[in-house]
């Protein structure tokens, strides 16, 4: 399923004043189509993908879903940045959630969660409860939550954030092989440039508050990607270009006039 | 080889306990013996177990005992199920507890022992009375810790919930009702405690039987021994009450192991 985003903005109240945290946000997502979104932190990013996960309404301006009206998998599952396992269900039951929300009797639930996890390494934890896990681990278990349900639209808000730089390599990989086997439109949401150029077909750059995109920018990198593929000279040359157009917004945040 | 050490002094810290008790009742044994204190305060321990005994076999204890805890149970039941329901409504919804906080904070203040006259008038001195004041002495500590027990759950859960299309039922089953229960728990602990303080007071000032009386009995005919032994026998009450709580929310959220450091 693809998306439009049309003109999308939002103002919060905050003690008597309005902040306007999205400006007139439009662009275009097609069916099964990786798009990633970066910009500086306190840029509405996380913002923009609840409107996408309809967990908060736009002030102005809708999204509008192109759909297939056969599809009757729900819309979108988000992946959360940390913390959003359940942590009073095991594994098994918070990898199985999506499927207990639609009516999926018990055991046929916990039969396709158990294969999933199986299949990704992870059968031995299902009776483990989340803070029994690594960081990782709980990121894989939330990853696999979110696919398991089979969403038209997969929304992830920085998910490898909180984790390690080198445990983020090995889970960026982790989730274009899943991606590959269970291709769906992801929207992702990082701060990290490199990040977004190594995962996305394109790169939606946002300027810093309040946000707009700055840029729309395709990646034509070939898949699959690998890890060696950061120092390829497109992508160093676009990590660069991306980082330029970010610099003034970043300093911008900190006060640094540029 | 570190982790035997460590369970042994562990095993060590808990027989510290043990030992200073038996401590002090060897000491206070041979004071009371030898005259040094007065058998009248401080009868020597041997004679609070001798009567302790005495109390059992006759079928004087059973008789009060029953008394104190049907009254107990009563009032907690009563008190306890709507204060968690009430609680968690409040916790969920912002409105509600707009509306009914100010009820609350008048009420909660006031000494649930000085509302028992009242009730004396409204539901006659018989038994009612006094389980509608244990009631109300539960209700508050199980509501307050409930509403906050919701609160302090994570919003993410509410927008995962929310995301993967959970309904209101799904939501309060599965968010709302584990997410709290470690901090229901812990009210309940402290609505028992309330409880018990409620009903041994109501039990001085009027009862045919329960441990209250026993104890305003002994006070009367100035027959000490009972008095420590009945106090032994409420302290045991609270003792494996919160025993058993304790337990009963390590089986139930196994996953919030961090509030109970001294399991681990």
């Amino acid at each position: 399923m693809g998306f439009h985003c049309n003109q999308i903005s939002k103002t919060f109240p905050v003690r008597q004043k309005k902040i306007v945290a999205l400006n007139n946000i439009e662009f275009s997502v097609g069916e099964r189509e990786f798009i990633c979104i970066v910009g500086p932190s306190g840029c509405g990013k996380t913002t923009l993908l609840k409107i996408l996960a309809g967990l908060l309404q736009p002030t102005t301006g809708q999204v509008t879903y192109t759909d297939n009206t056969d599809n009757h998998n729900p819309r979108s599952a988000m992946v959360f940045q940390d913390q959003s396992l359940f942590p009073w269900m095991t594994v098994l039951d918070n990898v199985a959630f999506g499927l207990e929300m639609r009516k999926v009797n018990l055991k046929t639930r916990h039969r396709q969660a158990q294969d999933f996890l199986n299949r990704v390494g992870l059968g031995d934890f299902i009776h483990c409860y989340p803070h029994e896990l690594s960081g990782g681990m709980r990121q894989r278990v939330a990853i696999l939550r979110a696919f398991l349900n089979d969403p038209q639209i997969l929304l992830m808000d920085e998910p490898f954030g909180s984790l390690d730089s080198q445990t983020r390599l090995v889970m960026q990989e982790e989730l274009l092989r899943i991606w590959r086997d269970h291709r769906k439109t992801v929207v992702y949401v990082t701060h990290d440039i490199e990040e977004s150029i190594l995962l996305g077909d394109r790169v939606l750059v946002m300027s810093g508050r309040p946000g707009s995109i700055l840029a729309d920018i395709p990646v034509s990198l070939a898949r699959p990607r690998r890890r060696a593929d950061r120092d390829h000279p497109d992508v160093v040359k676009l990590r660069w270009s991306i980082w330029n157009m970010m610099e003034d917004e970043v300093l911008r945040e900190l006060g640094m006039q540029a | 080889m570190n982790q035997e050490s460590s369970q042994m002094r562990v095993n060590n810290e808990r027989l510290i306990p043990i030992l200073i008790t038996l401590l002090i009742l060897g000491v206070w044994e041979g004071l009371a013996y030898s005259g040094h204190i007065s058998v009248l305060f401080y009868p020597p321990p041997s004679k609070i177990f001798q009567t302790l005994w005495r109390l059992v076999i006759d079928g004087k204890l059973a008789a009060n005992l029953d008394d104190t805890l049907v009254r107990l149970g009563l009032g907690l039941a009563l008190g306890m199920v709507p204060g968690v329901v009430l609680g968690l409504s409040m916790g969920w919804s912002s409105r509600l507890r707009r509306i009914v906080d100010p009820f609350i904070a008048a009420f909660h203040p006031i000494p649930k022992t000085a509302i028992f006259p009242l009730f004396m008038i409204i539901f006659g001195i018989g038994e009612s009375s006094k389980i509608a004041t244990i009631a109300i002495a539960t209700f508050f500590p199980a509501l307050i810790n409930s509403m906050a027990g919701v609160r302090q759950i994570n919003p993410v859960y509410f927008e995962v919930a929310h995301n993967f299309g959970a309904n209101t039922w799904k939501t309060f089953i599965r968010v709302i009702l584990p997410g709290s229960l470690p901090m229901v728990l812990a009210g309940a602990r402290i609505a028992f405690n309330n409880a018990l303080v409620i009903t041994i007071a109501l039990e001085l000032l009027v009862a045919r039987q329960g441990l209250g009386v026993m104890i305003w009995y002994a006070w009367e005919t100035l027959r000490t021994q009972d008095l420590y032994a009945t106090l032994v026998i409420i302290a045991v009450i609270g003792i494996i009450a919160n025993f058993l709580l304790q337990k009963a929310t390590l089986a139930m959220v196994p996953w919030y192991k961090h509030s109970f450091d001294d399991e681990e």
